[in-house]
């Protein structure tokens, strides 16, 4: 793979990352985030969701007359999540249920329609489907981050299954609840973009 | 009529788009910066939702709901597709009556119009009515008239406009404080977000 395609795939997994530098996304990855698994399936819905409308709309770039670009976007996006809610509600009804409104707000997730902007319309669809890949990982692995946290310090558990052994319990240790409440899950993020922007510098605000 | 009103208060308060459900988020986080351009963008989301969210309802019960167009046929699944298409029209078109019959309004409002089209909280207050719609009528959820989706619309709409301009306010004062480097700006804001959204899980205990 050239250097300028991996560049393309891997700068927003951390360094550009969609969610924490771009602040794009917040809504849905902070509501998913109390348990890893709707979070991690939300981070591959996702995933699948942008690279695939990335691959759309770049190979619709000349045909798409610039004044209804926004709308024709939405359409794209809106059959994509169609197609991906109701596999979900197919093949794995329990998170689907977990997840309610969120599947389809991804439809109005900010990273979508900022790839399709920023990066589809300009740029040929091999470039945009790595570019997809890309943001839609960086969105994962914050989503991943906050829900190990939360869902480890919330309720003890990691996919369901007890990790904190019985006799931490035994000797006074309490779950902690309001890990749990929606709060925390922004305090999280705060504090992500805390670490993240402590090592990239230039991204400071002066 | 009593309905009508705890579920605009609720859709305010308990259920408040930005601190209970992160709805909007994106616009805003990027447009509290002052409280008068909050106040512009609040308005207008109150605005939008106060046109959309009746229209989808609309949608929902006359043509997409279980036997409504054709007996035995659910259109559900297409509900993704038609809403954000009624959303972006009629944001198009309010951008354009506004445009001809206030060009003043469209000053201040008509930089955010566009954005609101793809702001959560329209889009998410809508799939929450396709939910409520099936509710049972005595939950103090349910959204079981045209009226009661216009209470939702209008407290929902009402809940964010006084969310962003509080966040603004608190913002404004945050600019002379001491705040470590890397969590100025961006950073602070998510934690006082989280610790205005902890303040208003009080509410959550309302019983109306």
């Amino acid at each position: 793979m050239a250097n300028k395609n991996k560049e393309i795939l891997g700068q927003p997994i951390w360094g550009n990352n969609p969610v924490v530098v771009q602040i794009l996304g917040i809504c849905s990855a902070l509501a998913v985030t109390a348990q890893l698994k709707p979070a991690i399936v939300m981070g591959l819905s996702v995933t699948v969701i942008v690279a695939l409308s990335n691959v759309v709309i770049s190979l619709l770039r000349k045909t798409i007359p610039n004044r209804i670009r926004i709308i024709v976007q939405l359409v794209v996006v809106a059959a994509l999540v169609t197609i991906v809610s109701e596999i979900l509600k197919a093949f794995a009804y329990d998170v689907s249920v977990q997840l309610s409104v969120y599947i389809g707000l991804i439809i109005t997730n900010c990273i979508l329609m900022g790839r399709l902007e920023a990066f589809a319309m300009q740029n040929g669809p091999k470039e945009s489907l790595l570019d997809g890949i890309g943001n839609g990982l960086g969105y994962a692995a914050i989503l991943i981050a906050v829900a190990f946290v939360r869902e480890l310090l919330g309720s003890g558990t990691l996919f369901g299954f007890q990790v904190i052994p019985q006799w931490c319990y035994d000797h006074g240790y309490m779950n902690n609840g309001m890990m749990l409440m929606s709060p925390m899950a922004l305090i999280l993020v705060g504090c992500i973009i805390w670490i993240h922007r402590a090592q990239f510098k230039d991204l400071q605000e002066k | 009529m009593e309905h009508f009103f705890s579920l605009f208060v609720r859709s305010i308060f308990v259920d408040n788009m930005i601190f209970a459900f992160f709805l909007g988020m994106c616009s805003y986080l990027a447009v509290s910066k002052n409280v008068k351009t909050a106040l512009g963008l609040g308005v207008a989301v109150i605005f939008v939702q106060l046109i959309t969210l009746p229209v989808n309802y609309l949608l929902q019960t006359k043509v997409l709901g279980p036997d409504c167009l054709v007996e035995g046929v659910d259109l559900s699944f297409l509900s993704f597709i038609l809403f954000i298409a009624v959303i972006a029209g009629i944001v198009q078109l309010v951008e354009m009556i506004v445009e001809k019959v206030s060009p003043s309004l469209y000053a201040t409002l008509g930089i955010f119009l566009p954005l609101i089209a793809v702001n959560c909280a329209i889009m998410g207050g809508s799939l929450f009515m396709q939910q409520r719609v099936g509710m049972d009528p005595a939950s103090t959820q349910a959204i079981a008239c045209f009226g009661d989706s216009v209470a939702f619309a209008l407290g929902s709409g009402i809940g964010w406009l006084i969310a962003i301009v509080c966040l603004a306010a608190i913002r404004e004062k945050l600019e002379y404080s001491d705040v470590p480097a890397p969590l100025k700006g961006v950073g602070i804001t998510f934690i006082t977000v989280g610790l205005m959204s902890m303040a208003f899980m009080c509410f959550s205990g309302l019983a109306l």
